[in-house]
C-alpha cells in the first residue's frame, strides 16, 4: 500500500522556510524568533523612531523619574533612558552579528580540516585548543583589546577569533562522525577523490551543527561584547550601548534604579530570543543539543 | 518477602486495550486497537510481528509504561489485579523491575560500564528486594549461577567490558530476576547476538520459566527465538492481534493469511528453495480503513474484508484468528518455490583471493624506527579463495570471525598485510582504492549492513544514484534521469522515489536504493556485508529475490556475508566457513551444509534455530568468544567439542578434500555433522 507518493524535494529556500515553518510551530521558537526579529527590525529603523537624541543632554532633568516626557526617566546627563535603550542594542547586534559568521567560517574549516586529517597533527592542535579554552576569556581579550585599541574595527576580528576557537572542537567531533559512517565508506570505495567526498558527503552533514553552534556562539557573544563595554573597552561614549549604560547607571541604582533595568531588560530579552530560537533551530534540524560539549 | 495475594485469574490481563497518539491534524491515531490477551503464571507467551506493528507497545503497555505522545484510547492492562494505568507512579515503581521485570533489547550493553557486576545486582537486590543486606552478597551468588554462568565468584568481580556480549546479556537477565519477579516481559532479548549465544540464551530462559514459574512475555521477529521458549504465540499486525494460539497451531499451520505469509518468508535450514516475500507494507496507524487490515496484502482478500473489520474468533483448531474465510487460509503456501541453486555456471573466473592476510595493527612508531617486527597474529590469515562468474559464495561466521574485513581488503578500504586479490584470473587489483583505475573501481562495488548508515541522508535519491553513473559513464541530463529511472524499477521502485529523501523510505526500500547503487557501476562482483540483517523477514525475502534476478540479468558474483546460516543457504552456490580469520571449510553448499562437517560448521548449524516448537537446536560448544586467534595450530582449538589433543594445539589442520571441491582444514579423519532433519 503507497502511503504517500506526494513527497517533494525542497530546494534550498523551500528548505529554508521548512526550517522557519518548523521553528514557529513550536511555542518556545516562535517566542525567540520574534524576539530576534524584533531586535534586528529595531536596530535597523531605531533611529527613525525614538522620541529623542540620543545625544541631547538636558542639565535641568539629570536622572529624573519616569514621567510624560521621559517614559522610562533620564540618565545622569539628562539623557532619555527609553531613546538610549532602544538603540543600546545596534552597536552589539552589528559587530557580533559580523563576527559571529566569521567565526563559525574560520572555527569551522579549521575543524573539518584537522578532523580529515587525523593523527598526530590533530592531536596537538586539540591539545593547543583546549590549553587556550582553559584560559577565562575575558584576559585574553582584554589583552588584545588594550594593544590594539578599541574601534570596532578591532573588536569584530578579535572577537571572531576567540569564538571561532570553541567552533573547531565542534566541527571537528562532527567531521569524525560523519567520516566514520558508511556513506564515506562507500563513497570512498566507489573512487570518489577526495574533494568531491568532502563537498558532496561531509559538508552538507556538518553545516547543520554548525549552524546550530553558531546561534549559540551569537548569544555568548552578545554576552561578551556588553561586558567589555561594561568595563570600557567596547563602545565609546557618547554612543549609546547596553553595557556602557548599565555602567553609567550602576552608581544611581538605589533611586533611578530604570537607568540599570531598561538596558538589562534589552540585553537579555536578545540573547533569550537568541537562545530560544537556536534551540528550536537544533530540534527543527533533528540535532540533539543535549549532547554537545557547553564549550 | 511479601507474597502477593494469589489469584487464580492470569497474571497479566490485557482487556480491551487501544493506545494512540493525536496526529498534526488533532485525530487520534490508534498503535493499538482493542487487544485482549492474558498471561497465566508459568504461562510464555510470545508477540510477533514486523516493525512497527505494535509489539513493543504492547510490552510496555504491561508495565503501565506508554513512551511520550502516547495515551490510552480504551481498555486496561491488570497486573496481579491492579490496574497499571490507574497507579500513580511510586506505586508502579515498586511493582516495576520488582514483581514485573522487563529486559529491553540490548540491556547487556546498556549496564553501568564502571560498576562491577557484583554491585550492580545487589543494586538491584536493594531496590527491589526484601533480602537483609547481610545476605545480597550471597544472594548475587546464586543469581550469577542461576543464569548459568561459569564460576560467579569471579564474573561478579568484574566490569561489564571484560564480558561477552552473551555473558552481558546473562548479568541482565540475573538483574531481572533479583526482585524473584512474577512476571519477565522481554524485547528482542537476544537481537544482535551471535546464533550460538542466541541459542545458549534461548536455552537458559526456556529453563528459568520452566523452574521459577515465572509468566513470560517475549517480544521478537523471529519465530524460530518465539517457537524455543513460548507456548502461546499471538501475532500482532498494524496494531491488532490477528492471530492467537498456541505455539504448535500458529507455527506449524497458522489460521491466518498474514502468519502464512510470514512463515513463508522466513529462510528454513530445511528448504531448498528461496523464501516467498510478503510484498507490500503495513498500513500506517490510523491507515487501515473499515475493512480488515491485512486487505491491501492478502491474496485470498474478498469484497467483504475490504468493508468489514473481521472478529477475533475462535476457529475449529481452538486458535483465535481475525479473517473473514479462515476455510480459505490453507491455500495459501507456506514456503518458497524458487529454487536458487543448481545453475549452470561458466568456467571463468571472477575473483581470486591468493593467500590473503590482513592485520588492524599496524606498527607502532618505535617498531618502525628500529625496523621491527611486532609478532602479533594477523585478524585474517591464508584466505585462498576462487569465485567463478555469475557465482554467488556465502561468507559465514560468528561476530568478529573477519568477513567484514575480507570483504574491506578486495573494495580496496583496508589494505592487506600480503597476497593478491585478483579479477579475471589475471588482472591484480592494486591493494589500496585510491590506486585502483576506473575500471577496477566500476567492477567492485560494496553494498552494506545498515542503508541507514550507507546513503548520505541529506541527498535525495535520485543524487545518491547518479554518484556511480556521473562517476563511471559521465552521464548527465536526460541520459542520467532516464538511466536513474531505469535502475529504480530494476529494483522495483517508482521515479516517484526519485526526489525523496532516505529518510522517507522504510528500510526495505533504502536496501533496495543501495542495491540499486551498486548496481549502477554495472559491476563484475557484488560484495554484500549483511545486507539483509537489519530487515524484517518479509522484507529480507524480498531483497533475495532482488538479488537472485539481478544475477540472472547480468550475471554478477557475489560474495554474500552473514551470520545467518539459513539466509546463506538459501541464495549460495558455494559457502566458506571461517573462525577467527581462517578458512575452516569451503565447498558447495549442499556438501558444507550435508553430513560431513568441519567441527565449527557442525556448532553454527546446531544453532541454527527452525520455526518449529519440536525442533530441538543440539548445543555442542560454549558460547565464549574468543578475542583473538591462537599464535600456532587450530584456530577453533579453544572450543572444539570433537578436540584430538595436542596436535589441534600445536599444527595447523591441512585441507583435506572430500567430494569435488569440498574442503574442511581439520585433523580428524571421522566428520560427520547431525543429519538435518
Ligand atoms: N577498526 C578495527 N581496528 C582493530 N580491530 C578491528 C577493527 N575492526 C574490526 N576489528 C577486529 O577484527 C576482527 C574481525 O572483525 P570483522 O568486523 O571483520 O568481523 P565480522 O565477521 O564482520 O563480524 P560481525 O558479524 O560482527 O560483523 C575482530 O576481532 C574485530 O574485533
Ligand atoms: S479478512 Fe479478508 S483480507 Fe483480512 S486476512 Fe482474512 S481473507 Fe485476508
Ligand atoms: S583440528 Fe582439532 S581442534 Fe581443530 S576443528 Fe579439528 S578436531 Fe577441532
Ligand atoms: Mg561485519
Amino acid at each position: 500500500m503507497a502511503v504517500t507518493s506526494t513527497y517533494r524535494r525542497a530546494g534550498p529556500v523551500q528548505r529554508f522556510w521548512s526550517v522557519i515553518k518548523d521553528i514557529c510551530s513550536r511555542p518556545s521558537g516562535a517566542i525567540g524568533l520574534a524576539l530576534v526579529f524584533s531586535h534586528v527590525a529595531l536596530a535597523l529603523i531605531g533611529p527613525f523612531i525614538v522620541p529623542y537624541d540620543y545625544t541631547t543632554m538636558n542639565a535641568a532633568q539629570m536622572l529624573s523619574q519616569p514621567s510624560a516626557a521621559h517614559w522610562l526617566g533620564t540618565d545622569h546627563l539628562g539623557r532619555d533612558t527609553l531613546t538610549r535603550t532602544l538603540l543600546g542594542g545596534r552597536e552589539a547586534i552589528l559587530v557580533t552579528g559580523i563576527a559571529t559568521p566569521l567565526a563559525v567560517l574560520w572555527g569551522g574549516l579549521v575543524g573539518v580540516f584537522f578532523g580529515l586529517v587525523g593523527g598526530r597533527v590533530d592531536d596537538v592542535l586539540m591539545r593547543i585548543v583546549d590549553a587556550f579554552l582553559s584560559l577565562p576569556w575575558i584576559l585574553k581579550m582584554l589583552v588584545l583589546i588594550v594593544t590594539f585599541g578599541t574601534g570596532i574595527e578591532v573588536l569584530i576580528p578579535t572577537l571572531a577569533f576567540f569564538y571561532g576557537i570553541p567552533v573547531i572542537r565542534i566541527a571537528r567531533a562532527a567531521t569524525h562522525d560523519v567520516v566514520a559512517r558508511d556513506f564515506v565508506q562507500a563513497a570512498r570505495a566507489r573512487g570518489h577523490g577526495r574533494f568531491t567526498i568532502i563537498w558532496q558527503e561531509l559538508l552538507p552533514n556538518v553545516r547543520d551543527a554548525l549552524l546550530v553552534e553558531g546561534a549559540m556562539r551569537w548569544s555568548w557573544m552578545l554576552l561578551a561584547f556588553s561586558s567589555l563595554s561594561f568595563l570600557g573597552f567596547g563602545v565609546s561614549p557618547p554612543t549609546p550601548d547596553w553595557g556602557l549604560m548599565i555602567a553609567d547607571a550602576r552608581g544611581f541604582m538605589s533611586f533611578s534604579p530604570w537607568g540599570v533595568i531598561a538596558p538589562m531588560i534589552g540585553l537579555s530579552s536578545l540573547i533569550i530570543g537568541i537562545n530560544l530560537s537556536a534551540d528550536a533551530l537544533a530540534k527543527a534540524l533533528g540535532i540533539d543539543r543535549a549532547q554537545k560539549a557547553p564549550v | 518477602m511479601t507474597t502477593p495475594p494469589k489469584s487464580n485469574g492470569p497474571i497479566i490481563a490485557v482487556d480491551g486495550l487501544s493506545v494512540g497518539f493525536r496526529s498534526r491534524a488533532g485525530a487520534w491515531l490508534p498503535v493499538l486497537r482493542d487487544i485482549t490477551l492474558s498471561v497465566g503464571a508459568g504461562e510464555s507467551i510470545g508477540l510477533v510481528g514486523e516493525s512497527g506493528s505494535g509489539k513493543s507497545t504492547l510490552a510496555l503497555a504491561m508495565m503501565g509504561y506508554l513512551k511520550t505522545g502516547l495515551h490510552v484510547l480504551g481498555g486496561r492492562v491488570d497486573f496481579s489485579g491492579i490496574d497499571m494505568f490507574a497507579q500513580d507512579r511510586q506505586s508502579l515503581e515498586k511493582v516495576r523491575g520488582g514483581r514485573l521485570a522487563l529486559i529491553p533489547q540490548n540491556s547487556g550493553q546498556s549496564l553501568a560500564p564502571n560498576l562491577r557486576v557484583g554491585a550492580q545486582i545487589g543494586e538491584a537486590l536493594r531496590l527491589h528486594s526484601a533480602l537483609p543486606e547481610a545476605r545480597h552478597a550471597a544472594r548475587v551468588l546464586d543469581l550469577l549461577t542461576q543464569v548459568r554462568l561459569p564460576d560467579p565468584a569471579s564474573i561478579a568481580r568484574r566490569y561489564p567490558h571484560e564480558l561477552s556480549g552473551g555473558q552481558q546479556q546473562r548479568v541482565a537477565i540475573a538483574m531481572a530476576l533479583a526482585g524473584e519477579p512474577e512476571a519477565l516481559l522481554l524485547d528482542e532479548p537476544t537481537t544482535g547476538l551471535d546464533v550460538t549465544t542466541q541459542a545458549h540464551i534461548l536455552e537458559l530462559l526456556r529453563d528459568l520459566a520452566r523452574e521459577t514459574g515465572m509468566a513470560m512475555v517475549y517480544v521478537s521477529h523471529d519465530l524460530g527465538a518465539i517457537a524455543r521458549v513460548c507456548d502461546r504465540v499471538a501475532v500482532m499486525y498494524a496494531g491488532e492481534v490477528v492471530l492467537e494460539g498456541t505455539a504448535a497451531q500458529i507455527l506449524r499451520d497458522p489460521s491466518h493469511p498474514y502468519a502464512r505469509g510470514l512463515l513463508a518468508s522466513i529462510p528454513k535450514l530445511s528448504d531448498v528453495c528461496l523464501p516467498r516475500a510478503l510484498d507490500g507494507r503495513p498500513p500506517p496507524p490510523g491507515g487501515a480503513g473499515d475493512g480488515c487490515a491485512f486487505v491491501a496484502r492478502c491474496a485470498i482478500a474478498t469484497e467483504r474484508c475490504m468493508v468489514e473489520r473481521p472478529d477475533l474468533s475462535r476457529i475449529a483448531d481452538g486458535a483465535k484468528t481475525r479473517c473473514h474465510l479462515p476455510q480459505q487460509v490453507r491455500s495459501i503456501p507456506l514456503s518458497g518455490e524458487r529454487n536458487a541453486q543448481q545453475r549452470q555456471l561458466p568456467a571463468e573466473l571472477s575473483l581470486s583471493l591468493g593467500d590473503l592476510a590482513i592485520s588492524y595493527a599496524r606498527a607502532g612508531l618505535f617498531e618502525r624506527l628500529t625496523g621491527r617486527d611486532t609478532a602479533k597474529v594477523a585478524t585474517v590469515d591464508g584466505i585462498d579463495i576462487e569465485l567463478r562468474q555469475g557465482e554467488t559464495l556465502g561468507l559465514v561466521g560468528e561476530s568478529g570471525s573477519g568477513k567484514s574485513t575480507i570483504l574491506k581488503s578486495i573494495a580496496g578500504l583496508l589494505p592487506p598485510l600480503h597476497g593478491q586479490i585478483a579479477l579475471r584470473g589475471q588482472d591484480d587489483l592494486p591493494p589500496r582504492v585510491e590506486d585502483r583505475s576506473a575500471k577496477h573501481l566500476r567492477d567492485v562495488q560494496l553494498i552494506f549492513q545498515n542503508p541507514d548508515e550507507s546513503l548520505n541522508p541529506r541527498q535525495t535519491i535520485a543524487q545518491i544514484l547518479a554518484q556511480p553513473l556521473k562517476l563511471y559513464f559521465g552521464l548527465s541530463g536526460q541520459a542520467l534521469i532516464a538511466r536513474t529511472t531505469a535502475l529504480l524499477a530494476q529494483v522495483r521502485l517508482g521515479a516517484h522515489y526519485l526526489e525523496r529523501l532516505p529518510s522517507q523510505l522504510s528500510g526495505g526500500e533504502k536496501q533496495r536504493v543501495a542495491v540499486a547503487r551498486a548496481f549502477a557501476a554495472q559491476p563484475e562482483l557484488v560484495l554484500c556485508d549483511e545486507i539483509t540483517s537489519a530487515l524484517d523477514v518479509s522484507v529480507q525475502a524480498a531483497v533475495l529475490e532482488l538479488l537472485d534476478d539481478l544475477r540472472r540479468d547480468n550475471g554478477t558474483s557475489y560474495i554474500f556475508v552473514s551470520h545467518d546460516l539459513a539466509v546463506v543457504k538459501a541464495l549460495s552456490d558455494r559457502v566458506a566457513v571461517l573462525y577467527q580469520g581462517r578458512l575452516c571449510e569451503i565447498g558447495p553448499t549442499v556438501d558444507v551444509y550435508g553430513p560431513t562437517a568441519h567441527p565449527y560448521t557442525e556448532v553454527l548449524l546446531g544453532a541454527v534455530l527452525e520455526p518449529d516448537p519440536d525442533f530441538v537446536p543440539s548445543l555442542s560448544a560454549s558460547d565464549v568468544v574468543e578475542q583473538s586467534p591462537p599464535a600456532r595450530g587450530c584456530p577453533f582449538q579453544r572450543r572444539c567439542p570433537k578436540r584430538l589433543g595436542a596436535i589441534c594445539d600445536q599444527t595447523a589442520p591441512p585441507p583435506k578434500t572430500f567430494a569435488a571441491g569440498h574442503t574442511i582444514w581439520c585433523h580428524r579423519d571421522d566428520l560427520a555433522a547431525p543429519q538435518l532433519s
